[in-house]
């Protein structure tokens, strides 16, 4: 059985579809890619799967639970985490703490034990800190753990977003547009990043890029959307080779 | 090292306060300071608790709040019917204690009534519905007339003849005139301990799993949702800790005087503004910087007496120069130009609590 | 007909409200900042006719003409002065933080010249008004003055807003300031003529104001200022419709609640008609939903 699997997804805005008869399987363990042009409806369809929208038809299956209808923090709770194409880091808080939100639904306290800060406040608090530098330092970010978060680099402020979405302990991670305004560098970097997460949790990724060269380097499978539906799928190399997809990018 | 770092932050505040209340009392036993200046002490600490309570809702939960006196009412009202209904049964100490509980108790349930609809909007939105439930209380309190007599509590929204009270009745609470009479429980040492204990609530709290809940619902509620974070939940509950915080300075302040009446210049949007002041003054989020920016500013008009008509002319100029010196785009890269110039480094990062 | 009296001057307070209103919502749509010093202009306005009027003897024109050049230099020097600096700052509460102490500031001021004590303020409209149905129904000639000049500044706010350059560089800079920049329009101009608009129709609304209800003092602007403030935003903020209705709503509401329910209650009546309205639209009657794009 699929990780995920999506079928028949459709969502209007205003007699526009802006994703028509969406479907998709992915299967665990995967690096999965979503890629169209600009307005083709990608960020559209992890709305939709991160309960942002409610879609109008179709079903959305994580691990056999339907999830079609819950909310974005439930189905954050049933395991999907995601990053956003415009970075939203807890600006004003420092590298460890928005990796400690992100831990929060999984080592848990009472509010007066955290008034307090008595009980297993102590106890929990060192268990989170421990967790919280063990991810950090797989992003190679636990040099920065005090730093705010606006005063991170552009780079390593992505990076954080993602260990934020894995300190939430998904099974299915979201990422739309990672590389967006990276130079080539950053961008090595970070395929050697989602690299690491793949090898290091197992994790199971869907992404959605621009960058031909990522997605071509790391994607297995590959979903290409166009004007909200779906134009081609299958194999990464089959999919790039498709005339369909390359009419659709360059255009006639 | 980080722990250690905001465990001595949070120790240095406590310090600060607790050195204020050895200052003053020393001060004030040794016979230097002014009767004048020894009435201001109680109401300073309950305008540093309010701060607290008010940087609480705009600094960490990042809702902009003009109607927090609202809660101050409400909780200095409860809290004096019950002391007054109480003065010849209870002694003093258990009728305060209960009293604080009774205060903080209605300003919580308030909060949490009152946050529900007003939790729902946006910016500026929310702050105009907090400034009209602010006025509503003050006005609805205004129109109220309770008593009591051996038959019970008689209740009106008319006058006190209405409520029929029997001989040897008594009214309580007589509408726009307020309750007259509640015991002068509230000291200085009273207040300060307020204070600490309000300061031990909020700063536990931020550096807490609750805290930094609500300070990611700050800086991006869209990605805490997706996070996992119950936004609602947890803006309901910030909202609700900083309301009872608020009806605790209001127990303090009906505690202090002697006819309590629901008047603007203390419970009106005016006074709410007020308060703003001393958060944004003192440092949006820097709970540290509201207590002392709470303190300063409210002895100030006090300080300028000297200056007679002229205080508040004065005050308000100096509140409109500071907020531009502290807050302008081009004077702070100016200050920082200059600065660097003499070899100083800009601080790195802001500070919070 | 006593219900028809107490309606046509609810109509009346709620024109005033409204062009306070007016002034409210143009500030805020196109400088994105709550100007709480707005209804002391209102005071100020009212102080300048006071003065002036008592100088000469009784002649109001020249008060309300001079009330309107002030009022408006002063939206422009506090525009520049206090505002200005701040544009931009990493909070929005300063500029706020700012305008309130602006209100102290003018209150301030206008107790040190002309005291706490309340003056008699001579209205400046002599004619005595309508009457109807044989002085059954008479109408105060401020009454019809009122709604009448709120009419003729709405059509007239409405016309430059829409019909003129300035007005489109209005609308620009309230959609976008950096946009606006690039297609070359003087946003800092254009905030300071928004400044002067307001704060003009502050100084009429004055006149109007003290003259429906005479008793001046230097903190006479503040509570028609906020109350205007609520009829911005439950009119939804930024539209001069809007405005307009806000404050007939709340004139109206305002008049009969004090009439037929309590006067005690009828200010918490007035908010809580703010907190319905903005409960079943969160960005009042006639606000634009903004939605943030995730």
């Amino acid at each position: 059985m699929a990780l995920l699997d999506v079928n028949n997804l459709s969502i209007s805005f205003g007699g526009l579809r802006a994703v028509d008869d969406f479907n998709i399987s992915i299967e665990k363990g995967e690096l999965y890619g979503l890629i169209g042009p600009n307005g083709a409806g990608k960020t559209t369809v992890f709305n939709l799967l991160t309960g942002v929208y409610k879609p109008n038809e179709g079903i959305i299956r994580l691990d056999g639970e339907d999830i079609t209808r819950k909310s974005t923090i439930e189905i954050n709770h049933c395991g999907i985490a995601r990053t956003f194409q415009n970075i939203r880091l807890f600006k004003q808080m420092p590298v460890i703490d928005n990796v400690k939100v992100g831990l929060a639904e999984h080592y848990k306290y009472s509010t007066l034990e955290g008034i307090l800060h008595l009980g297993k406040y102590k106890k929990v608090e060192k268990e989170m800190d421990e967790e919280a530098m063990r991810l950090l330092k797989v992003f190679d970010l636990d040099k920065e753990r005090d730093t705010l978060a606006s005063n991170l680099p552009y780079g390593k402020q992505r990076k954080l977003e993602i260990a934020r979405a894995m300190a939430t302990n998904p099974k299915l991670l979201l990422l739309d547009e990672p590389a967006a305004g990276m130079n080539p560098n950053e961008t090595g970097e970070l395929m050697d990043t989602i690299a690491l997460v793949r090898k290091e949790f197992g994790m199971t990724i869907l992404l959605i890029e621009h960058d031909m060269k990522l997605v071509s380097g790391i994607c297995e499978k590959l979903t290409v959307l166009n004007f909200g539906r779906v134009l081609c799928q299958g194999e990464t190399k089959e999919v790039l080779a498709d005339p369909e997809v390359i009419k659709a990018y360059l255009g006639e | 090292m980080k722990i250690n770092k905001i465990t001595k932050n949070n120790l240095i505040t406590y310090g600060i306060v607790v050195a204020a209340f050895v200052l003053f009392t020393v001060l004030a036993s040794t016979g230097n300071l002014s009767s004048h200046m020894k009435g201001l002490l109680i109401p300073m600490t309950y305008y540093a608790v309010i701060a607290v309570a008010l940087n609480l809702c705009v600094g960490i939960l990042g809702e902009l709040s003009i109607g927090h006196c609202g809660f101050m009412c409400i909780g200095a009202f409860t809290s004096a019917f019950f002391s007054k209904a109480t003065a010849e049964i209870l002694p003093s100490g258990i009728r305060f204690f209960l009293a604080f509980l009774i205060g903080i108790a209605f300003a919580a349930l308030f909060g949490f009534l009152i946050g529900i609809p007003v939790l729902r909007l946006k910016g500026d939105y929310l702050a105009i519905v907090t400034l009209a439930f602010g006025e509503i209380i003050k006005n609805i309190i205004n129109a109220f007339y309770i008593g009591i007599d051996k038959s019970g509590i008689h209740f009106s929204l008319k006058n006190a003849m209405e409520l029929g009270l029997d001989e040897g009745g008594e009214v309580i609470v007589n509408g726009a005139m307020g309750i007259t009479g509640t015991p002068h429980d509230s000291t200085f040492t009273i207040g300060i301990i307020v204070l600490l204990i309000s300061l031990f609530v909020v700063l536990n709290l931020i550096n807490s799993r609750d805290g930094r809940a609500i300070m990611a619902i700050r800086d991006n509620y869209i990605a805490a949702e997706s996070t996992g974070i119950n936004v609602t939940g947890y803006k309901m509950m910030a909202f609700t800790i900083s309301a009872a915080i608020a009806g605790a300075a209001g127990v303090l302040f009906s505690h202090n005087i002697t006819t309590l009446t629901a008047t603007s210049q203390y419970f009106g949007y005016n006074a709410s503004i007020m308060i703003l002041v001393y958060v944004v003054l003192g440092g949006i989020g820097n709970i540290r910087g509201s207590v002392i920016a709470a303190c300063i500013l409210y002895l100030l008009p006090e300080l300028l007496r000297g200056f007679s008509n002229y205080r508040m002319l004065i005050y308000s100029i100096v509140l409109i120069v500071m907020m531009i010196v502290n807050w302008s785009p081009k004077i702070i890269e100016w200050r920082k130009r200059t600065l660097g110039r003499f070899g100083f480094k800009k601080n790195s990062g802001k500070e919070i609590a | 007909m006593s219900f028809l009296t107490y309606l046509i001057n609810g109509l009346s307070l709620g024109s005033i409200y409204a062009i306070i209103a007016l002034g409210y919502t143009m500030v805020y749509g196109i400088a994105k900042m709550l100007n709480f010093a707005h209804g002391d202009f209102i005071m100020v306005g009212c102080y300048i006719i006071f003065s002036v009027s008592a100088a000469l003897g009784g002649n109001s024109v020249v008060g309300i003409i001079l009330a309107v050049i002030l009022c408006t230099l002063l939206g422009i020097t506090t525009e520049f002065v206090a505002y200005r600096p701040l544009r931009g700052a990493a909070s929005p509460l300063a500029v706020l933080i700012t305008a309130i102490g602006v209100s102290y500031f003018l209150e301030n001021v206008a107790l040190l010249i002309f005291g706490a004590d309340i003056k008699s303020f001579t209205s400046v409209i002599k004619w005595e008004g309508l009457s109807f149905a044989g002085g059954q129904l008479r109408i105060q000639g401020v009454t019809v003055v009122t709604i009448a000049v709120s009419v003729v500044i709405l059509i007239a706010l409405q016309l430059f807003i829409n019909k003129t350059k300035q007005g489109q560089a209005m609308l620009a800079v309230a959609e976008d300031k950096g946009a606006a920049t690039l297609m070359g329009i003087n946003v800092n101009k254009t905030i300071m003529l928004t400044f002067a608009i307001g704060s003009s129709l502050a100084a009429v609304a004055g006149a109007l104001l003290c003259s429906a209800y005479p008793s001046l003092s230097p903190y006479t602007g503040a509570m028609p200022g906020i109350k205007a403030f609520v009829a911005a935003v439950l009119g939804g903020i930024g539209s001069i419709p809007g405005a307009m209705i806000g404050g007939l709503v709340l004139g109206i509401v305002e008049i009969l609640s004090k009439t037929y329910i309590s006067s005690q209650l009828s200010d918490a009546i007035v908010f809580g008609i703010l907190v319905v309205v903005l409960l079943v639209k969160p960005t009042g009657i006639l606000g634009k939903v903004i939605q943030e794009k995730v």
